[in-house]
């Protein structure tokens, strides 16, 4: 943690990056905030631990409004990946963030079945044993067809339509989403149109889902969406040998269709 | 210098109370976040509470008191309005009796606002017509 600290410290003096977007503990709560040089001493209060927010939509919000600004973020394994992604998408120049990478702990990876529990790079922390196995996905896997579609339809059908899944995910950039799309999906009703709401979206994120759980986190109703796209990355895997976040370089499946424009569209 | 910082507070929407991060760039509100470490919503939102800071910077946001004149909303003071409400509602209560009175509270005001109202409404009117918006 000091080690961190002071490295983020050293960037924001020498001027090497103008802020760095990480988690401040601020009245009793941890959250999103970006650290400058002109408020050096709030670092004293910068926290890393359980708590998880979409560091990396907050870094994409910052650059939008500032977009020469070079900036740093305190990643985990899935925030290196979004800022990755978002790279490939070309919503952020990846290679203008500076990582500061933190390590999760084994308990972390255990509860988010997570195949990369650390960034590749600037590693601060020992690194957790991935756990490539995800025994949701299999016990899910293992119905037979027709009880896993019910399944999803029962779950489906608990959405509140809060659009959380979307606002939180750092994957969701687009500037007009179709979820809001009254002609392509009747949104009028709780729950929205089922099953149709919950698979474009599933659909849109097969190419660039970092797997990084939020989405599910945020569900009031608690559908276990970081599992229906676990699905969508592994058949993406499977089927186009393409898994989002890995690299900034290559195609998503979607992105061979059509103009080839779906996924670059220009933010807000 | 760019400046982002987020202000800890309570969804204004409803009695729940969820916990939200308001999400302030250069002075300006651009988003919210659900507080994961709120005991009562733990990093939830409704669809109300995700769109709480829409309002704030809103160019339809109404900053004055509307009066109708001629046939026309136009803006008044404070004072102009609450004296044409008070001389309406004096004069519709003498002529039709205090029941021609209801009032209708909003889950968006403060239990202290919420009693003020009741109390105007059973008190200084004299009715028990009183209700809220979550009833309508
Ligand atoms: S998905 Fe979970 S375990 Fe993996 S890097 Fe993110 S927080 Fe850590
Ligand atoms: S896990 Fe959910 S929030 Fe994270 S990138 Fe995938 S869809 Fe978005
Ligand atoms: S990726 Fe799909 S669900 Fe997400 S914001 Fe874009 S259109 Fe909406
Ligand atoms: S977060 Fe859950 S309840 Fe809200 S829109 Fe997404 S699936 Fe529906």
């Amino acid at each position: 943690m000091g080690s961190l600290r002071e490295a983020i410290r050293k960037a924001l003096t020498a001027g090497e990056v103008a802020g760095v977007v990480g988690l401040i503990l601020e009245e009793g709560h941890p959250r999103p905030h970006l650290f400058t040089k002109e408020a050096i001493d709030e670092l004293e209060r910068l926290v890393v631990g359980d708590v998880r927010y979409p560091l990396a939509g907050v870094l994409l919000k910052i650059h939008r409004s500032d977009p020469e600004a070079r900036l740093g973020i305190v990643a985990r394994g899935c925030d290196e990946r979004a800022v990755l992604e978002l790279d490939r998408n070309e919503q952020l120049n990846g290679e203008g963030v500076v990582i500061f990478g933190i390590a999760c702990t084994q308990e972390q990876a255990n509860a988010c079945q997570c195949a990369q529990p650390y960034p590749s790079s600037h590693l601060f922390g020992e690194r957790a044993a991935p756990v490539s196995d995800s025994e949701r996905f299999d016990r899910l896997e293992s119905l037979s067809k027709e009880e896993r579609f019910q399944y999803w339809m029962d779950q489906f059908g608990k959405c509140i339509k809060c659009y959380g899944c979307r606002n939180i995910c750092p994957m969701c950039f687009c500037p007009d989403c179709v979820l809001e799309d009254n002609d392509l999906i009747k949104t009028g009703n709780i729950p929205p149109e089922v099953p149709i709401f919950h698979l474009v979206r599933a659909f849109h994120m097969a190419e660039r889902c970092v797997d990084c759980g939020l989405c599910e986190e945020a569900c009031p109703a608690g559908i276990p969406l970081r599992t229906l796209y676990k699905k969508m990355r592994n058949v993406v895997t499977t089927q186009f040998g393409f898994t989002p976040g890995i690299t900034k370089e290559g195609k998503g499946p979607l992105q061979y269709l059509g103009d080839g424009e779906f996924g670059k569209q220009e933010g807000h | 210098m760019i400046n982002y910082h987020t202000v800890y507070t309570t969804c204004p929407y409803c009695g729940t109370g969820c916990g939200m991060l308001l999400e302030v760039m250069n002075g300006r509100l651009v988003g919210v976040l659900p507080c994961k470490t709120n005991s009562i919503n733990q990093g939830k939102l409704c669809i109300k509470g995700w769109s709480a800071h829409e309002f704030v910077h809103s160019p339809e946001r109404l900053k004055k008191p509307l009066l109708r004149k001629d046939g026309r909303l136009e803006e008044v003071e404070w004072d102009e309005a609450l004296s044409f409400i008070a001389s309406k509602l004096k004069a519709i209560t003498q002529t039709h009796g205090p029941d021609s009175f209801a009032a209708l509270s909003s889950a968006k005001c403060t239990n202290e606002e919420n009693y003020l109202l009741q109390k105007f409404t059973r008190a200084v009117i004299g009715t028990n017509n009183i209700d809220h918006c979550a009833r309508l």
